[in-house]
């Protein structure tokens, strides 16, 4: 099928690209002495360390289980031994533990991995929740848990995100690019075990090859659409990739699966693809390293627990870096402390010399309305400020700022510079403590 | 080790600041300056220069007096300088052109917390102070070229007070007595244009605004061509009704706004006592545009349907 145009798209604003990586191959990077891995990488309940100081693990090797639903078991990403198990928390200010391995660099895997049996639907859910697969787009949420339906036959339709939107990252392109085989696998799975009759892969105008590749291997998959969308920011965003897609506009506080709909990262079914022929749990992740810090910008693929440190010095600095970002300058988080390892959902490690923002002054906002236009849920975020401003939960409610998606459009597009996504946060939590009364 | 900055997301910018956007604005009134000159000869300068500086040192002297910062290099006090002597005769004694600039500056920007924060644009508001209080100075009109003549020069009526005599090709170029920027509608076509792919302005209010005047001018039997091209409509509708601060934020309320200029305009133009109406009919549509924003806010993202299921 030829590739299917998307004139539709829900608003945005146009972001640099600076996607300097996409033809460089990711390469593997296993040279790390301590690998260190968060008890808490996905959305949803923390796992419990299972193994003990001292005790010999071996890669996929589970050390993490939790007994509620909403979580992910989390698997060793290297052979050694379990160093220390230390107090941990989250870029999201959440408690949990640390496992640190001794990584003795034999990478010898776990003797339990073997190609998964799936006959049905329940046992290939059962398989990806023991994989410890959450989201690798962005929020982590647990993937076992979005294929868990009561009612399976709702879903007719797969949307694949893509997009990458984000300047800098080109890590789901490659995942496109290297490992298109797995990709297709994986959505033929989901596809199989859930009844899903047709296949949207989403991708941005700005990736030709991905989008020519795909078309291609697909060519003769009457379901399978391959779609090319406007280039704006936020595409890949769950509501805005599916709206670009299918034309389906889920409506304010349900889901993607009261429409129907099932969206899922290309690395995700990527790594679903993979998974069902050696059955190895998530342990590795490709990342885009990039940033003008950094000498060798690349894609690497690390294992996860791989302290950023290790990555910095593998991919060399050409000075101290001020500002180092997990994921994309529009949504990443900056991080403290160079030893916060890599996670399960990360996508990207960008190491800045200076902190782009930090010369513009905030100043009146002069009404020109560029947040209200920018904003892809319609949002009012000048508004939105002035409500929080007056700490007016109602108003806030009013406004729906439930529904922001913390995109950052508006305060990108601020030409006072006002800090108005990080308003809309707090205006958020405000407005959810003081509404519930009602 | 040096520590790391951590700030909320998003860590880029777009380079468009307030201060960038307003020089916009003065690059796009450029084309309507250099047509003053030509029209109306150095004195326009003069009466330009006297304005900028003025509004200039006004918001600089209020802000100092009210210990605020300094808002003067957002280049918004250049704006309302030159868009108040575009919309003043060439005649204007100094003084009574700096009185506007203060009325504009000190009276309806800054007494109301700066730039956003005015309820009405101050060049207009400036403008019809000076209009209801210096009205023999503020209708003195020359006609053009008045400066290369050797005889004495007397004051003659603007083509909307004697529309019979308007040339069409005469209103498009300037070549009429007017206001100092107002009376080329070529020359702030190219601004608006320019600020249209600049994208500082939409193209909304000055569209609906112009249109409203054209169609209705039609249907009051006058002549639609040379209404949209006489007076200060081009100069109100592309610089002064598109004022961010005091125009609604919504496309859809950007339509009314400009509707309602648009029918107030041709109104008082047709129906009223005086011959001109773009500053009133702005004047107005700016007091209302709290309440057209709030009748038009936009629909947030799949908020219908959950109504109509609930």
């Amino acid at each position: 099928m030829a590739i299917m145009q998307s004139n539709r798209s829900l608003k945005g604003v146009v972001v640099p690209h600076h996607k300097h990586t996409e033809d460089t191959e990711s390469v593997m990077f296993q040279d790390i002495d301590e690998i260190c891995i968060p008890m808490l990488q996905h959305m949803g309940a923390p796992c419990t360390p299972i193994v003990k100081v001292g005790e010999q693990v071996t890669v996929g090797q589970k050390i993490g289980e939790s007994e509620q639903f909403l979580s992910a078991p989390i698997h060793s990403s290297c052979s050694g031994t379990v160093k220390r198990i230390d107090e941990y928390m989250t870029a999201a200010g959440v408690k949990t533990h640390l496992v640190i391995i001794a990584n003795d660099h034999q990478y010898q895997v776990s003797s339990e991995i073997q190609k998964p049996q799936i006959h049905d639907y329940q046992s290939f859910v059962d398989v990806v929740r023991e994989s410890g697969l959450v989201g690798l787009g962005g929020a982590g949420f647990p993937v076992h848990v979005k294929l868990s339906y009561k009612d399976i036959d709702r879903i007719q339709k797969l949307v694949i995100n893509a997009a990458e939107c984000e300047p800098f990252i080109t890590a789901d392109y490659r995942e496109c690019i290297e490992n298109t085989q797995n990709v297709l696998d994986g959505i033929e799975a989901v596809c199989k075990y859930l009844n899903i009759s047709d296949v949207y892969f989403g991708i941005e105008a700005n990736k030709p090859k991905a989008l020519e590749l795909l078309d291609q291997k697909t060519a003769n998959l009457p379901h399978f659409h391959v779609v090319r969308l406007k280039q704006l920011y936020p595409q890949g965003a769950e509501k805005s990739i599916i709206y670009a897609t299918t034309g389906i506009a889920v409506p304010s506080g349900k889901l993607p699966a009261d429409c129907g709909v099932l969206v899922m990262n290309v690395s995700s079914v990527g790594f679903i693809g993979s998974l069902l022929k050696n059955g190895m749990p998530l342990t590795l992740k490709r990342i885009t390293v990039d940033g003008d810090a950094i000498k060798h910008p690349k894609n690497l693929i690390v294992p996860i627990g791989t302290p950023i440190q290790d990555i910095l010095d593998h991919c060399e600095m050409n000075t101290t870096p001020k500002k180092v970002l997990m994921g994309g300058p529009m949504m990443g988080i900056a991080v403290s402390d160079l030893q916060t390892p890599i996670i399960k959902n990360n996508n990207a490690i960008l190491a800045f010399s200076e902190n782009e923002i930090e010369p513009y002054k905030t100043t009146s906002c002069i009404r020109c309305g560029r947040c209200v236009a920018g904003c892809p849920m319609n949002l009012m975020p000048t508004m939105l400020e002035k409500a929080y401003d007056r700490r007016d939960a109602e108003e806030l409610n009013e406004l729906q700022i439930n529904l922001c998606i913390n995109c950052g459009c508006c305060s990108y597009t601020c030409p006072a510079k006002r800090q108005l996504a990080q308003k809309n946060q707090l205006a958020k939590a405000f407005a959810r403590k003081h509404s519930s009364v009602k | 080790m040096e520590k790391l900055i951590v700030t909320p997301s998003p860590h880029i910018s777009s380079s468009r600041t307030t201060a960038t956007i307003m020089r916009d604005v003065v690059i796009a009134l450029i084309p309507a300056l250099i047509a003053s000159v030509i029209f109306f000869g150095l004195r326009a300068l003069l009466v330009e220069a006297v304005c900028v500086i003025s509004c200039v040192a006004f918001e600089y002297a209020s802000r100092r007096v009210m210990k605020r910062d300094n808002t003067i290099s957002d280049w918004s006090a250049v704006v309302t300088g030159l868009l108040l002597a575009f919309n003043l005769p060439v005649s204007i004694p100094i003084w009574v052109a700096i009185i506007g600039c203060f009325a504009a500056i000190v009276i309806v920007k800054q007494l109301f917390g700066g730039i956003g924060q005015n309820f009405a644009n101050p060049a207009i508001t400036g403008r019809i102070i000076l209009f209801v209080s210096f009205a023999s100075h503020m209708t003195n009109w020359l006609p053009p070229f008045f400066y290369k003549s050797d005889v004495d020069v007397v004051s003659i009526a603007t083509p909307l007070t004697d529309m019979a005599s308007a040339n069409t090709l005469d209103l498009f170029l300037g070549n009429v007595p007017g206001c100092l920027g107002e009376t080329s509608a070529l020359a702030l076509l190219l601004g608006g244009i320019y600020l249209v792919v600049r994208r500082v302005i939409s193209p909304t209010i000055p569209l609906v605004y112009i249109g409203t005047v054209f169609v209705l001018a039609f249907c009051f039997g006058q002549n639609p061509v040379d209404q949209i091209f006489a007076g200060g409509l081009m100069i109100g509708a592309i610089f002064m009704a598109t004022d961010y601060a005091t125009s609604p934020m919504t496309t859809k309320g950007k339509i009314i706004f400009g509707f309602g200029c648009g029918l107030i305009t041709i109104c008082i133009r047709v129906f009223g006592n005086y011959p001109e109406g773009t500053s009133f009919a702005i004047l107005f549509m700016n007091i209302v545009c709290p309440l057209i924003d709030r009748y038009t806010k936009s629909k947030p993202f799949g908020i219908q349907k959950q109504q109509k299921g609930a």
